[in-house]
Formats: structure tokens, C-alpha cells, sequence
């Protein structure tokens, strides 16, 4: 399985990225925002940091750099395009996936571990996976997701939230709402599932020497399922 | 030609930083504030001298990237 991690300015999670993919058993090459071609790839990643600075809006620089353009194509094309906590940012800033990430709901930057857990399983990023509910870890000033009204009816008629915050049971409340983002939602996907964003970094939970396994659980799955 | 631009949140989505804004000048004494809300200014400098055109180039660069349509709104102000 080949993957591609781009670095843009500013990213600072793309090298973890890549040790968390190599280590699953994904060849993996790290391609430069300037860079116009993708390199033969069964998944993108864009990975977490704070691109140009996040300046403007989080992901809005970065959603126009010139690899973005092979990255729409590839996504349209039915690719698997995956972003985390700023690729989430730069994916909804794309128009690949619907809604916007604001500023956390009390302004206030967090840097902790949640717990997640996973709405719909009928596609390649949680298929077959043993967990319902992981441990991840989140570090983010702007991970509030919200959409309008029409958004949210469309992304729960299609069955699009990848993921929700929740406690350690499941249970999804205002209480493991960390950043007051609409619905407890963490993660989404677009309409045809191959284009996720989610808040959480899944790849600094694959050492439990240093964090835990749930990373490890995702990423041995994930691959699977690309097969 | 000098384009003015500003940029707001939409009515429905909330604003905390606007909140705390209205919370510290409640604070300070200013009581009669209804509500704050925070937003972005942008002046652009083109060579485009036909207001119109000018005024037009803008708007596509506020719907392409200035302005996020799902939150924000924007305004042209002035063009001189």
C-alpha cells in the first residue's frame, strides 16, 4: 500500500505521520505543498500543524496551494484522502468536506486525551475495526466544527460524522464535548466516505511505551482494509 | 483604486471572542452594550482604476478566499 503525507509550511505532525504509516506496513512518501503531482498513492494525508501560520482562517492558505489541486482531483476520482486536526481544517477549507472548524467554544487551547467514538463503520477507515470507542489525543485551538442548518440535516441524512466525542463508555454528551463543536462531532466524511477529517491524532497513539494503542488499532486496521 | 472589505461572523454563529469583549467592557463601565461582534478588515490596493471592475475582482477574491460563506459575511465599505 502506497501513501503520501503533504507538508506545508507549518505542519508539524506530517514526520509522526510517517512513522506511525511505516510502521503499519504503508510506503510512504512526503510530498511538498509545491509540488503539482501526487505520487502513486492509495491514501493522502495532510497532516496536523498550523500551516502558513493559520493565518486568516486555519487550513485557508494551505487549502490553495498547488499539490491541493492533484489532491481534489484525486479525492474526486474516488481516492482516499485523509486529514488530521489542520488537514481537517485545510479539507473543509477546500470544499472537500462540508462545514467549518471555529475557535474552541471557552478560547482556550487544549492539549489532552478524549475519547471518540466511531458513527459509522460501513466504509474503509472503520471497517471491521474492533473498537467502538478510542482513546486518541487532541491538541487544538480551533476544532469547534459547525455547519448551517441544511449542512448538518444533509451530513446526517447521508450518514457522513465519522466520529464523536464521548466518554469512556460511548456515551456522547456535553460533558465530553471538549470544544462545543455542534452534535459532539469530531470527525466527518464526505458523501462518498472516501474523504475524511477528524480532530483527533490517531498517530500519536501507536507506542504504549509513550501514549497508547488505539492509534495502533486504527492504522493495523486501516490498512487492512485498503488491501 | 483602494478597496475596503470588511468581514463578519453571519448572525447565528456565535462569537466568544465578541462575548468576552462585551463582558470586559461591561466591566469597565460601559453598561449599555447590547452586543460585540468581531470581525476583519481588509483594505486592497489594486491597479484596476474602474470601480466597478475593481469592486467586482473583490468580491470574487472575498468568495474564493477572504470569507469562509458558511460563517462569515463580508461587506465592501468604500472603494476610493
Amino acid at each position: 500500500m502506497h501513501s503520501s503525507v503533504i507538508t506545508f509550511p507549518g505542519s508539524n505532525c506530517d514526520r509522526d505521520m510517517d512513522v506511525a504509516l511505516k510502521k503499519f506496513g504503508f510506503k510512504n512518501k512526503m510530498v511538498w505543498h509545491g509540488d503539482v503531482e501526487l505520487p502513486k498513492s492509495d491514501l493522502v494525508v495532510l497532516p496536523g500543524g498550523f500551516s502558513y501560520g493559520d493565518y486568516l482562517r486555519c487550513g485557508s492558505m494551505a487549502s490553495k496551494s498547488k499539490i491541493m489541486k492533484s489532491v481534489l482531483n484525486f479525492a474526486q476520482g474516488g481516492g482516499k484522502v485523509m486529514g488530521i486536526c489542520n488537514g481537517f481544517q485545510i479539507l473543509v477549507e477546500s470544499g472537500l468536506l462540508p462545514g467549518v472548524l471555529l475557535r474552541n467554544k471557552y478560547l482556550e487551547f487544549i492539549c489532552k486525551n478524549v475519547f471518540v467514538k466511531a458513527n459509522n463503520k460501513d466504509n474503509s477507515y472503520f471497517k471491521d475495526d474492533k473498537k467502538d470507542v478510542y482513546e486518541f489525543h487532541i491538541a487544538h485551538n480551533e476544532g469547534n466544527y459547525f455547519c448551517s442548518k441544511e449542512q448538518i440535516k444533509e451530513i446526517n441524512n447521508n450518514n457522513q460524522i465519522a466520529l464523536f466525542y464521548s466518554d469512556e463508555n460511548g456515551n456522547v454528551n456535553e460533558q465530553s464535548n471538549p470544544n462545543g463543536s455542534l452534535q459532539n462531532i469530531a470527525g466527518v466524511f464526505n458523501k462518498q466516505k472516501n474523504v475524511l477529517g477528524m480532530m483527533p491524532h490517531p498517530e500519536r497513539m501507536i507506542d504504549p511505551a509513550l501514549s497508547g494503542e488505539d492509534g495502533s488499532i486504527f492504522f493495523e486496521n486501516l490498512i487492512n482494509n485498503l488491501k | 483604486m483602494k478597496i475596503s472589505v470588511v468581514i463578519t461572523l453571519k448572525k447565528d454563529v456565535l462569537d466568544p471572542q465578541g462575548k468576552v469583549i462585551l463582558q470586559t467592557l461591561d466591566g469597565m463601565g460601559f453598561e449599555d452594550i447590547n452586543e460585540v461582534r468581531q470581525g476583519k478588515y481588509f483594505e486592497i490596493d489594486t491597479k484596476e482604476n474602474d470601480k466597478k471592475k475593481a469592486e467586482a475582482k473583490v468580491e470574487e477574491m472575498c468568495k474564493k478566499l477572504l470569507a469562509n460563506l458558511v460563517i462569515e459575511d463580508f461587506k465592501i465599505i468604500g472603494s476610493q
